[in-house]
């Protein structure tokens, strides 16, 4: 199979790469990993007219933590890359355990972090962990810069909010104030198929054992991630027990949207998305907190 | 190279874009003229005339067309050729010498690692991407990278057999060496 014909350009700038966007007419895409777009442009569901690899554009790989303690994630970063780093797998469990589950070793050679939060597909991995984090988007056009949190960066299956002279340049994940917890689980059929279901956890506790902060979200039991806001919200401030931990996996099957289908009943998904959500929560309750699906 | 495409539209030539890219493959280096909406894997295959890289599904399921660039295993045919270009391919036809076999090509003979072999190039390429990174892999390690490929015969058992039979050769090899 081949896509439609389309012109290609490769920049060696983040300047030149804009102004291509900005000028280079109604129907432009940004190729970074290409493990979504060209699949879709090879079953002609986009047919842009032009397409700007940034993938010649020095300097756009990075994952690394600022001084603040924020962890930046550059456009050009592979999920291999984060799959393999020592900073993600010593400072972040919830990103630790994704990195692995995201599609398959192949593509994860390819694809991108930053490429996955802007193609915005309801199934994606990335999008659920960024908004239990707190993360955000960085885009860059024509009059600068500007940060969008993850939470409003998504507007609907496929869109987000980028201008078509934008590129998201980086993913930031906030600096944590106490000890980071959480993890990443996903039930799939087979490696590379869309989740069952999957389920972010990211706490942060203080020395006391008390949940200083929290994000919870689901992957693929509704038309988009969906921030499961009851849950996270009944655990801040209150101590991690078997109480909270119950109470939050029982509200996150309640707000999960889920649908029968080949894949499973919405009564399974459900079930499978309070089981998800109380066993990384009891995996919080101890330091070494990152857990792999089966 | 030259790569004849069938003609779909009626823009006159002088409209069609086509880039130039330079590339090595197995270490040969090649120049080649396409169009930018051609596949690695379609370049390899019609354009290099290398037909050991496989296309099984063509929507990046199955894995049968990786091949290593600049190293790392992909899939050849989620990728365009004209990203190929400054970069490094190996394909299968690379493994082997002129004469001897690749550990990994003797440990799927040696273990039976194939009935049809339509998958087996991939195999083979998303193994050596695994053991040019970790010579003394697990089960555990080889059924990981192997993941992304899919086999409809064999049950894998053997495919993973034959690739820790490859990794315990190497080590031999290397040991030898020193």
């Amino acid at each position: 199979m081949f896509p439609s014909r389309f012109r290609y350009e490769a920049p060696h700038s983040l300047d030149e790469a804009i102004g291509l966007l900005r000028d280079g007419g109604d129907y432009v895409k940004v190729l970074a990993g290409g493990q979504s777009l060209v699949p879709m442009m090879k079953l002609r569901f986009a047919s842009p007219e032009l397409l700007v690899d940034i993938n010649g554009i020095p300097g756009l790989s990075y994952v690394q933590a600022a001084p603040d303690g924020a962890l930046h994630v550059g456009a050009l970063a592979r999920h291999a890359d984060l799959e393999w780093s020592r900073l993600l797998a010593d400072t972040q469990p919830t990103m630790a355990a994704a990195a692995p589950l995201v599609a398959d070793p192949l593509v994860r050679n390819r694809g991108t972090l930053v490429g996955s939060l802007c193609h915005a597909d309801p199934q994606g991995d990335w999008a659920s962990v960024m908004l239990a984090l707190g993360g955000s988007v960085v885009a860059q056009g024509p009059s600068g810069r500007r940060t969008i949190p993850v939470r409003s960066f998504v507007t609907g299956p496929f869109e987000n909010v980028l201008e078509h002279d934008e590129i998201a340049v980086e993913a930031i994940v906030p600096a944590a104030a106490g000890r980071r917890a959480g993890g990443y689980l996903k039930l799939e059929r087979r490696v590379g198929d869309f989740a069952t279901c999957g389920v972010a956890v990211a706490l942060e506790l203080a020395g006391t054992g008390v949940v200083t902060r929290a994000g919870i979200a689901l992957t693929g039991v509704g038309g988009s991630t969906i921030d499961a806001a009851d849950a996270w919200a009944a655990l801040v401030g209150q101590p991690l027990d078997a109480g909270a931990i119950g109470r939050a996996a029982d509200a996150a099957a309640a707000i999960a949207q889920p649908r029968t289908d080949h894949r499973g009943s919405a009564a399974y998904k459900r079930h499978m998305v309070r089981t998800f959500t109380a066993r990384l929560l009891g995996g919080c309750t101890t330091p070494a907190s990152a857990e792999r699906a089966a | 190279m030259t790569a004849v495409y069938d003609d779909l539209g009626d823009e006159p030539a002088s409209d069609i874009p086509v880039r130039r890219i330079r590339f090595a493959i197995n270490g040969k280096k090649k120049i080649a003229e396409i169009e930018p909406r051609l596949l690695l894997s379609h370049l390899i295959r019609r354009g290099v005339g290398l037909t050991g890289t496989h296309m099984g599904c063509d929507t990046t399921n199955c894995g049968a067309c990786t091949v290593l660039v600049d190293g790392r295993p992909i899939k050849s045919c989620t990728m365009l050729a004209v990203q190929a270009d400054g970069r490094e391919i190996q394909t299968v036809e690379g493994l082997s010498g002129r004469s001897e076999l690749h550990p990994l090509q003797e440990g799927f003979r040696e273990e039976h690692g194939l009935q049809c072999g339509f998958c087996t190039p991939g195999m083979m390429m998303a193994a050596k991407g695994l053991l040019d990174r970790n010579l003394n892999p697990t089960e555990e390690d080889v059924r990981w990278a192997l993941s992304g490929n899919l086999c409809r015969c064999t049950g894998y058992q053997n495919i993973v057999k034959s690739v820790l039979w490859a990794a315990e050769k190497m080590r031999a090899e290397g040991a030898t060496d020193d």
